[in-house]
């Protein structure tokens, strides 16, 4: 699918960075359109385009802003959530890198459609460098008054306060970032209230990704209907993709979403690595039901993934191939749920730990034949029990492995080793 | 340092970069700043130390318990003695594919860490594993003292500690370099910006 490049339109420009060269490039040109607009018709132009959430979520842009009530007394807020956190998910850092003003225009003209004086970016911790460029261009955006009391000339005032995590992955989770926020454990809360009638400081507040904000700035220099004219009719736009592990060319690209996963693997991603066979890939990060070779033609959207029985969730695409073993590779993205749950409910804390624990036995050749339907009990017994959807990512690791890998596990029980092994893990090591 | 027997770890300088930290959020929200001023205590003592946790809760109108809550949730902030450097390998399975586990072995022996504890005997350095550091198309991805390194295989990584054994701080793959983890977490809490490498 041929488009021209919008994310990444100025990648090859590294003026971009700074003010003046994003400036020269057509910058803060939407800015300046939108503090004329009424924030009725932002929002309007927004939901016309069909701009759907880039966190994972694909929940609809324009009306989630239309969701937060302006009659509350309260302020309002929005808050960027630049967490990025998702195993194998790396686009928002570059998006950040190459072009942080186009993420400061998105949030401001966020900030207009929703009566918002004070924007906060929440940054993930380990991000220090891209923090450090947001900061540089917050100071440049301030400087020539696209931020601050008087934006663009309107009178109107519009802050933003950068804010470092410091190392969470929960703290992605929109409303246990808005806890991170306010200073406590970033713990997720309980909706309703939604964040849009009662978010950070108990005020109406919208949380948008950072890639769904770059995208705002076009949608209103543009318009909606240039912004369909790339992806399909549920799915409009483009999408950032990260892809990683067993290709030639790892790395961040832009698609039109509804490209097959093939034309991903072999045209973006270079191939297999070393002309590998691909074994198994997940679609949207971790947390989503892996896929195998039998899904290669599947089309990048929400609407196809959710057919093939996963999601796009982060876009964040991971390659195993056919030298990988699925037991280790899903012990590991256990093992991190395990470190990542917050503990607040049981299905979550106890079954990630649990699980981490058989599935080590079964990958290091102690594996007994009851630890398979335990896995299976306890992938059911995890999906959709919990307070928030870091169980489920937990239960789809599980979930998809078995379904996809029944052989492999019951080989690695019968052999008592891992069949890419020589011979089981040696008993001391596995006490340690 | 003293006063009437107890360490003060926020005075002087640092006391005026705690209140300027606390300025940046909206007026009866400084609750918000206990995360960049825990980064601001480790700054000063290369770790959070039990009167930090206290000191901020007396700046914030909040119980030593309830700062102390907020410190140990996150993996940033070291309440143990730590090493002067801090290395943190990826394992995660973007840089597992890619060979991360003999990096992360490679880090531990050329540091002299044994698995399970804080720190090198000398003090040095830390080891640490890491889930996800968002740097997945150049794994395996090892931060030092927050800054970045791509594609490093286990001589990269034995090169990289035998460098800053020897005083000198390798140059990250982008992004500014600082001494050491003090001076990173510094400018975790908002409050240096440093020269581009």
């Amino acid at each position: 699918m041929t488009f021209e490049p919008r994310l990444t339109r100025n990648w090859s420009n590294a003026d971009v960075i700074g003010l003046d060269g994003y400036v020269a490039a057509g910058g803060y040109a939407a800015l300046k359109k939108a503090v004329a607009m009424s924030d009725a018709d932002i929002v309007e132009v927004v939901k016309a385009s069909g701009l759907r959430g880039r966190g994972g979520a694909g929940f609809p842009t324009g009306m989630k802003w239309g969701f937060v009530p302006r009659d509350t007394g309260k302020p309002t807020y929005v808050v960027v959530n630049f967490d990025e956190s998702e195993p194998g998910t790396c686009n928002n850092r570059e998006l950040v890198e190459r072009e942080p003003h186009r993420l400061l225009e998105g949030t401001a003209i966020a900030a207009r459609a929703i009566g918002c004086e004070t924007a906060f970016i929440y940054v993930r911790g380990e991000y220090l460098w891209q923090s450090i460029v947001l900061e540089r261009a917050i100071g440049e955006a301030y400087a020539a008054g696209y931020l601050g009391a008087d934006v663009a000339g309107s009178g109107t005032r519009i802050d933003i306060v950068l804010h470092r995590g410091a190392g969470a992955y929960i703290c992605g989770e929109e409303t246990a970032l808005l806890n991170s926020l306010e200073g406590l454990r970033g713990q997720p809360r309980l909706r309703p209230p939604f964040p849009a009638v009662e978010g950070l400081y108990a005020s109406p507040t919208v949380i948008n990704n950072v890639e769904t904000l770059m995208n705002v700035p076009d949608i209103i220099d543009r318009g909606a209907d240039w912004f369909r004219e790339v992806g399909t009719e549920k799915s409009p736009g483009t999408k950032m993709i990260t892809i990683s592990g067993k290709v030639e060319r790892p790395g961040n690209y832009e698609i039109a979403l509804g490209t097959p996963f093939r034309e991903v693997l072999d045209d973006l991603g270079g191939g297999m690595l070393g002309g590998g066979t691909l074994k198994a890939w997940t679609p949207g990060g971790s947390s989503t039901p892996m896929l195998t070779a039998a899904h290669i033609d599947t089309a990048l959207d929400y609407e196809s993934l959710s057919a093939a029985g996963s999601l796009l969730g982060t876009a964040a695409i991971m390659v195993m191939d056919e030298t990988d073993c699925v037991v280790d590779c899903a012990q590991r993205m256990v093992a991190f749920y395990a470190h990542e749950s917050c503990g607040k409910c049981t299905p979550c804390r106890e079954g990630s730990w649990w699980a981490t624990r058989v599935l080590a036995r079964i990958e290091e050749g102690y594996g007994r034949e009851v630890d398979i339907p335990l896995m299976h009990d306890v992938g059911k017994n995890t999906l959709f029990r919990a307070f928030c959807a870091l169980a489920d990512g937990t239960a789809s690791v599980i979930n998809s492995s078995l379904q996809h890998f029944a052989d492999e596990y019951e080989e690695h029980v019968r052999l008592g080793r891992c069949p890419m092994r020589d011979a089981p893990v040696e008993a001391e090591v596995v006490a340690s | 340092m003293q006063e009437g027997g107890v360490k003060k770890v926020f005075e002087a300088g640092a006391l005026d970069d705690a209140r300027a930290i606390m300025a940046r959020y909206p007026a009866s929200r400084e609750r918000s700043a206990i995360m960049p001023l825990l980064y601001l205590a480790q700054s000063i003592d290369g770790m959070v130390s039990q009167d930090a946790l206290r000191e901020i809760g007396e700046l914030l109108g909040i119980t030593t318990a309830e700062v102390e809550a907020v410190a140990t949730f996150y993996s940033m902030y070291r309440l143990r003695p730590t090493g002067e450097h801090v290395v943190n390998v990826c394992t995660n399975l973007a840089c597992k594919l890619r060979g991360a586990n003999a990096v992360y072995e490679a880090a531990h022996e050329a540091a002299g860490v044994t698995h399970g504890m804080e720190r090198s005997d000398d003090g040095l350095f830390t080891v640490h594993e890491e889930e996800c550091l968002g740097v997945c198309d150049h794994a395996p991805a090892v931060q030092v003292d927050f800054c970045n390194h791509d594609e490093v295989t286990p001589e990269r990584m034995r090169e990289l500690i035998a460098s800053l054994r020897g005083g000198a701080v390798p140059a990250p793959a982008r992004g500014p370099v600082f001494a050491n983890f003090r001076a990173a977490s510094r400018a975790l809490a908002g409050l240096e910006e440093m020269p581009v490498s």
